[in-house]
């Protein structure tokens, strides 16, 4: 279990965090979804008692972090793969942590041959690990006192694809246990497939939390045109709610049949039609962390607007 | 990659179940940490090197006279002297350098027991190298002039001064380090400590508080000759102000504010 209650965090006369309140309960998997400095480092670095909340409360386990005797043994923490010294061996910096917590030297092999770091990779030295490896050496940090709790910040930098696989069996393992998992990452997709609950958080702010099917109650469709001023103006008549995906497409907030009656009356070819399905959270996420994106796009009505600046 | 998996069903762990790690256990993880990366490995290998080097120079030139215990220690504690404080800069420093404090600190958050430990660590590795300067030397001075007169005079005193001298100068090392968290800046103000203050002593302006307060004028009688009172007071008030005033500066800082590696 991971609580947050309104924490707040100023740095440098800068609000980094604002007012974020979040759960994860055990059994679950909650994917923290960002933009690169939108706050998801900081929140995690509160979480585990390296930075002090200016205002607001984080519990882990039920109390606070540092008050847990033996943190390693219930909480595991990967915040960055590259701290690590650079001129200890990667099992050397498995003993020593190993030892701190009070964990048998034996498991640090358990864990290595876990995250697949056999044993020329173990004798080398992390300076000369490839950020993949450092990652999987983070992850063997992580479970190195069998814990209930695990907070990653960015776990899937660096992973390959077959690494990423393993790393959501790993996470979604860990949770049907009975684990509670925190992940981050500034990409949908890395978290998309594992999460069963998603934050997003943007400008210091969660903008939306929920499951996917909560943040995406809406069935949309894609849709194609050559001619896109023309589907835009058809749209717009049809008085149907349309938002930018990228460049050429757009989701439109009704059934395809209903769009492609739109385009017939208003004389456009359609070059595709089909179902949002993960198109929708792609928007989502788009729209919620990045401010400029709504002012570019007049014809944008955001679909939840209750979602927005919701945190219970 | 392995299919290995932690099959176990996760634990909900009682209150008590897991201890504290004690402050003995620390102490010897920051030890270790000491000596296992190829920085800290060859820094502890060099001091034994040079003090074996140093010893032997000494024992070879000059008169057999002057091959006593005392006259040899005066030398042969000078690289541990040297090179220790430069190990416990980096038994701090690198915890932001390689930024290893935000694992050191999120497995121990009080940070006031991590740092005792490097305390406590920095202690016994000093100690340990006084072990091996004081075995060298002995064994130098056996070989080279067995049975000169007085080959073994103050002897006792001169290796409890020296294990002040090297324990005090491993200190100032961790103070600096803890106050300059940056490997770099921590070792060049170090070294350039004993000059400034000889430099500073020529003014006549400080050439009344020099001998209380030149911190190598004052310590280097430690491992040279059986020290006086006022000898012991120049150490003391020299170690107050560039050993305890800067851990106490360090501790309240590194316990204080953000870790930010």
């Amino acid at each position: 279990m991971i609580e947050t209650e309104h924490i707040t965090k100023q740095l440098a006369g800068r609000t980094i965090v604002s007012d974020v309140t979040f759960r994860c309960q055990p059994g679950t998997v909650t994917g923290f979804l960002g933009p690169n400095g939108a706050g998801k480092t900081t929140t995690l670095r509160m979480l585990v008692g390296l930075s002090e909340p200016d205002s607001g409360e984080a519990r882990i386990l039920g109390g606070r972090y540092r008050d847990l005797p033996n943190p390693g043994r219930r909480v595991g923490i990967l915040l960055d793969a590259s701290a690590q010294h650079a001129g200890r061996r990667g099992r050397e910096a498995l003993a020593v942590s190993a030892k701190t917590i009070g964990v048998p030297a034996q498991r640090v092999d358990t864990l290595l041959e876990l995250v697949g770091l056999d044993e020329t990779a173990a004798r080398r030295r992390v300076g000369q690990y490839s950020l993949g490896m450092r990652q999987r050496l983070g992850f063997a940090h992580a479970l190195l006192g069998d814990p209930e709790v695990l907070i990653l910040d960015e776990p899937a930098n660096g992973l390959d694809p077959e690494g990423m696989r393993w790393m959501r069996g790993l996470l979604r393992g860990f949770a049907d246990r009975g684990g509670t998992v925190l992940l981050s990452s500034h990409l949908l997709a890395e978290v998309d497939a594992v999460a069963d609950r998603m934050m997003i958080i943007g400008g210091g702010r969660i903008q939306a939390q929920g499951t996917r099917a909560e943040l995406l109650t809406e069935s949309g469709t894609v849709v194609e045109a050559a001619d896109l001023a023309g589907l835009d103006a058809a749209l717009r008549s049809a008085g149907l709610a349309t938002h930018r995906i990228d460049g050429d497409r757009r989701l439109v907030e009704a059934e395809p049949d209903v769009v492609a009656r739109a385009a017939l009356a208003g004389g456009v070819v359609l070059r595709r039609l089909a179902p949002a399905e993960g198109a929708g959270l792609e928007r989502l996420f788009f729209e919620l962390t990045t401010t400029g994106a709504r002012a570019s796009s007049p014809q944008t009505d955001p679909i939840h607007p209750e979602l927005a600046g919701a945190t219970a | 990659m392995s299919t290995t998996t932690l099959a176990a069903p996760i634990r909900v762990n009682t209150a008590g179940v897991h201890a504290r790690p004690g402050i003995g256990r620390l102490a010897a993880v920051e030890l270790r940490k000491m000596v296992d990366t190829r920085a800290g490995f060859w820094l502890q290998v060099a001091t034994v090197a040079i003090t074996v080097l140093v010893v032997i120079i000494r024992l070879v030139v000059g008169d057999a006279a002057d091959h006593t215990f005392a006259s040899v220690l005066t030398v042969g504690v000078i690289p541990a002297a040297a090179l220790l404080p430069v190990a416990g800069i980096l038994l701090v420093t690198s915890e932001w350098s390689q930024r290893t404090g935000m694992i050191t600190f999120a497995l121990v958050p009080g940070r006031s027991r991590v740092l005792r430990a490097k305390l406590i660590a920095s202690m016994v590795l000093a100690l340990s190298m006084l072990v091996m300067s004081v075995g060298v030397i002995a064994a130098g001075v056996l070989v080279a002039s067995p049975g000169v007169d007085g080959t073994w005079s103050d002897a006792a005193t001169l290796i409890a001064q020296s294990a002040v001298y090297l324990t005090a100068g491993m200190l100032v090392g961790v103070a600096f380090g803890m106050v300059l968290l940056a490997s770099a800046p921590a070792i060049v103000v170090l070294f350039s400590l004993p000059t400034l203050g000889s430099a500073l002593a020529s003014l006549s302006f400080f050439a009344d508080v020099a001998p209380w307060l030149d911190i190598g004028r004052t310590l280097d009688p430690l491992h040279e000759e059986a020290m006086s009172t006022t000898q012991w007071a120049h150490a003391g008030t020299a170690l107050a102000l560039w050993m305890l005033l800067p851990l106490l500066i360090g501790i309240w800082r590194i316990t204080r504010r953000e870790v930010s590696v």
